[in-house]
């Protein structure tokens, strides 16, 4: 099912890989070409950001990585093996979180790690480590108080921690972020920024994150991709963001460096491949 | 609150009564001063009393107020069933066959004071023919459940099993029950099982229909989830599906009970035997017209409690 290709192609500078990706939806009103030749390697503990207007496909990349849609043409690797479908190497966190509501914080961070370590795992853990995990990932992210409640009985911002929490104790190759911080305000959201750079840095994990927000992508991130508008969306360009980690918001702010970088993707967004008005 | 302002308003009347003492000089005489301080006392008596007159008003007006709010619950459902008793009693001047509702009354007290005496096969209190209508209901219903909502399940699960059934259950379902009688009767050969069978299939509708409308409602991403967790088919089951339709599946189950207590009058009727229905037959043969509207009731009753019962479990499900 999944074939394993020769090994240099699984290496460091290539661990996750995108090849010639072209991806066709077909619709009621025809086939809708979404993406046309995309071409992206991913290094090893590398935070790429995805941005772009929306409706040009970046979510459709994430779900490629991800597994849960297949390209019309083209290949997919990671960490050297194909892409076959979805699976717990490559976790996901939802833009509007996905939570179970019917699962406490800790039941719904259970459940993967169940699945990934548990008893339906290779490596069977024991209750006891397997409560340990998730109980270390929901410290991680700071719940450590909110574990035994239900999602409804929670903000927005710690229902999104608890989704980083359950895609982090899966212990990821890749961790693919859709929008995580979209559906946030302005303020949870740098503050769930700051934990992610923090989480990253500890856990080292290669990271795809989805967004349309020039200063999110910026700050978290070691290359930003920046999409042409859809149909047949691809790649415009690829920005290296070389700002020294740990970054801190407030210096950067007034950074000239992360200034000229921010203008770069703003021009690219709104000058060369501006969106016309809906 | 209130007796904290009243201290400080008593004070304050003796501080006055001082003053009135102090200004109308030193020559006034000791006798005289403890009179005007009497005096001063009797005001702040009279300070008080009021300030209790009006706490005390005001509680009836708040009772009123709780009054009205329960005559405005109460009332208009008594006025409903006054109507109803009145416009039978009005129709059984009319009619003389017809019992009115004082008569039915009479009769009633006399049917339950025995409800569960047994003078053979065809004679027994209602209380027995009441609990025969709702074993064959529990049976059938529960065979019911037990076929229905694991093929709910499959048919909101699977894309091609929901376009394999649907023309079937589109076919079936508007069938009266008790058509599917006489096939009962000639596959099973005798009456009671036959009705348990049109009770199953009376049943089933609900809870097939409403448990794959929820299997097939729930949401993209949690199906998503399930993918990136790959979870087994068990796990989706236990963990995202079942806890999702399980209000679905009530409401199925609850049209279903709601079904099944319709059809069994109709299908003891035709059946024979101990229960409600043919109780209802049999006092028909017998031109007790009265025990007929107390089947009426007794019935009603029995269905507004299984819903009213079935009501209270859906809520306990509700994860909300």
């Amino acid at each position: 099912m999944e074939k394993i290709l020769n090994p240099e192609k699984a290496n460091a500078d290539r661990y996750v890989q995108l090849e010639n990706v072209d991806m066709t939806f077909s619709t009621k009103k025809g086939d809708f070409n979404a993406l046309k030749n995309i071409n992206l390697s991913i290094k090893e503990g590398e935070f790429i950001s995805i941005i772009g207007h929306s409706g040009c496909g970046k979510s459709t990349v994430l779900n490629l990585i991800a597994g849960l849609t297949k390209p019309t043409e083209g290949l997919l690797f990671c960490a050297g093996r194909e892409i076959a479908g979805p699976g717990p190497e490559r976790a996901v966190v939802f833009q509007n979180h996905s939570l179970l509501p019917w699962l406490t914080c800790y039941e719904n961070v259970y459940l993967a790690v169940d699945r990934v370590f548990g008893a339906s795992a290779d490596a069977s853990e024991s209750k006891a480590q397997l409560k340990a995990r998730t109980d270390a990932v929901l410290e991680l992210v700071g719940l450590t108080h909110a574990t035994d409640k239900r999602p409804n009985e929670i903000s927005g911002g710690m229902k999104q921690r608890v989704g980083i929490a359950r895609a982090l104790a899966m212990e990821p190759k890749v961790l693919l972020l859709d929008e995580p911080f979209g559906a946030l305000d302005a303020l949870t959201r740098a503050n769930l920024q700051d934990e992610l750079m923090k989480i990253m840095a500890k856990t080292g994990c290669t990271a795809v994150m989805v967004t349309h927000d020039v200063d999110e992508a910026i700050l978290l991130s070691d290359r930003v991709v920046m999409m042409t508008n859809g149909p047949s969306a691809g790649i415009g360009e690829i920005l290296e963001v070389n700002l020294p980690r740990p970054r801190a918001r407030l210096a950067l702010a007034e950074d000239k460096d992360y200034n000229h970088l921010r203008s770069e993707v703003l021009r690219f967004l709104y000058e060369r491949h501006a969106k016309k008005a809906a | 609150m209130s007796a904290t302002s009243i201290s400080k308003e008593s004070l304050k009347a003796i501080m006055q009564s001082k003053e009135t003492v102090v200004s109308k000089g030193a020559a006034m005489a000791d006798t005289e001063k403890v009179v005007i301080a009497e005096a001063a006392k009797t005001e702040v008596a009279k300070v008080v009393t009021k300030k209790s007159s009006a706490l005390l008003s005001n509680k009836p007006s708040k009772r009123k107020a709780q009054i009205y709010s329960v005559l405005n619950v109460i009332l208009p459902p008594v006025f409903g069933v006054l109507l109803l008793l009145a416009v039978w009693t009005l129709i059984s001047h009319q009619s003389p066959n017809l019992p009115g509702p004082l008569k039915t009354w009479y009769s009633a007290i006399e049917l339950f004071s025995d409800p569960f005496y047994v003078n053979g096969p065809n004679d027994q209190g209602v209380g027995w023919n009441i609990l025969a209508s709702l074993q064959r209901v529990a049976l059938g219903f529960s065979l019911a459940a037990l076929v229905g909502i694991p093929l709910g399940f499959i048919i909101g699960r699977f894309e091609f099993m929901s376009r394999m059934t649907s023309p079937i259950i589109s076919l079936l379902r508007p069938v009266s029950p008790l058509a599917w009688l006489p096939i009962g009767l000639l596959v099973f050969k005798a009456a009671n099982p036959a009705a348990i069978w049109v009770i199953f299939i009376s049943a089933i509708w609900p809870m097939i229909i409403n448990t794959s409308v929820g299997v097939s409602k729930v949401p993209q991403d949690y199906m998503n989830v399930a993918k990136v967790l790959n979870l087994s088919e068990w796990k989706i089951v236990t963990k995202i599906l079942f806890p999702f339709v399980l209000p679905y599946m009530m409401t199925g189950v609850r049209l279903s009970i709601g079904v099944a207590w319709l059809v069994i009058v109709a299908a003891e009727m035709l059946t024979g035997g101990v229960g409600i229905g043919f109780w209802v037959w049999d006092e028909w043969n017998n031109l007790n017209v009265e025990h007929i509207i107390i089947a009426i009731f007794v019935v009603g009753i029995v269905g507004l409690l299984l819903e009213f019962a079935l009501t209270q479990i859906a809520k306990k499900f509700s994860y909300e």
